[in-house]
């Protein structure tokens, strides 16, 4: 779990990922310091305010130094969407096609990156572009893999729990690498770049960049 | 990476188009980029990158110029692109996971604006071709 997470939190496309890059040298919570890379003293403790005398919460018996380090991953409890924010993503779904672009974006997925194809050995004729945008069950699991985003949308505010099984069932079961969820998160934004032209403009995809990551991370969060 | 002699055809055939409006499409692409990766303006420190911006513009053009003398030398890049890789080496030293930032807001920007000719096909050649410029500007670093 902990190289799945650090992977993820060097993730440069994470902008909400901005400020807790990671849990190792986070400055103590409690320090008024500015955002330094700690120096390691002697001990090999990260300095700047950490292990100086500063009590975590009481009755836990530990400093915020340590505190810091066992804190899960702040940033998939800590996502806020602003009201523009929550305009760009609903103005833009209530127009998306979801069984035509779904189909789209996991046709182009498997046409662009084709080691994705790894997953879907089962899928039938997928030996050409042509034959892959045809196919009825890239389709199908387009369709599905699009609807369930749609969950997301209606969840903002608590993804991980919406895709808790999911994400269960993509480590345990499918054996997905999460860097394909954000290769599918790109090519659904080229989609969308695609069908709504210049009312899908830097900001609206901005937002649309900050969605696709939170939902890659949540569908990564119970890997191990 | 080598692109096949179709993928070359996609990337030449919708250059063509693409070359009409390359100063809008490379602003447009900078534009997507700071948004998308705010990370990404901290190579920026002395610009101004107010949209529109006559700085924004012009690096834009500088940008879409680039990836114009790749897709006239699609069979060199190398070669084409020899002294930028060194440029970015040695002076600019971008770090390498930027290109492929910027490489899908380029994609975005050509998409939005052509959307019939972005089929699936020439977006992978797109893809490929892009993912290949950044090698060859990334392959001096070390």
């Amino acid at each position: 779990m902990s190289c799945v997470l650090g992977s993820l939190l060097s993730d440069s496309q994470g902008s909400f990922l901005e400020g807790h890059t990671s849990l190792q040298t986070d400055p103590c919570p409690a320090s008024p310091a500015p955002r330094t890379p700690p120096s390691h003293g002697p001990s090999g403790r990260p300095g700047r305010g950490c292990g100086q005398g500063i009590k975590g919460p009481a009755g836990s018996g530990l400093s915020y130094g340590v505190c810091a380090l066992l804190q899960p991953s702040r940033a998939a409890t800590m996502v806020h969407w602003s009201a523009e924010e929550k305009q760009l993503i609903s103005s833009v779904w209530g127009k998306v096609n979801v069984e035509e672009c779904g189909a789209e974006a996991l046709a182009r997925l498997l046409i662009v990156y084709p080691w994705t194809q790894r997953f879907f050995d089962n899928f039938g004729n997928l030996s050409s572009p042509t034959a892959i945008i045809g196919n009825p069950k890239v389709r199908a699991h387009g369709k599905k893999v699009l609807t369930s985003f749609g969950e997301a949308i209606k969840n903002l505010d608590n993804l991980k729990a919406t895709y808790s099984k999911l994400s269960e069932l993509h480590c345990d079961k499918l054996h997905v690498d999460p860097e394909n969820f954000r290769l599918l998160g790109d090519i659904l934004i080229i989609v969308l770049a695609a069908h709504f032209g210049k009312d899908f403009g830097p900001s609206c995809q901005a937002t649309w960049q900050k969605l696709v990551g939170v939902v890659a991370h949540a569908l990564a969060h119970k890997y191990h | 990476m080598t692109l096949t002699q179709a993928e070359k055809a996609a990337v030449v055939t919708i250059w063509a188009k693409v070359a009409t409006q390359a100063d809008a499409i490379g602003a447009e692409s900078l534009e997507r980029l700071f948004s998308s990766y705010p990370q990404t303006k901290t190579y920026f420190p002395h610009f101004d990158l107010s949209q529109g911006s006559a700085q924004l513009r012009g690096h834009g053009s500088k940008v879409m110029n680039a990836v114009g003398e790749a897709v006239k030398h699609v069979d060199d890049i190398r070669g084409a692109l020899a002294k930028l890789s060194e440029l970015h080496a040695y002076i600019l030293r971008v770090d390498p996971v930027n290109f492929k930032l910027l490489s899908h807001c380029i994609l975005c920007s050509v998409a939005a604006r052509y959307p019939s000719d972005f089929t699936p096909e020439v977006h992978a050649a797109w893809d490929k071709f892009l993912s290949s410029v950044s090698s060859v500007l990334t392959e001096k670093y070390r």
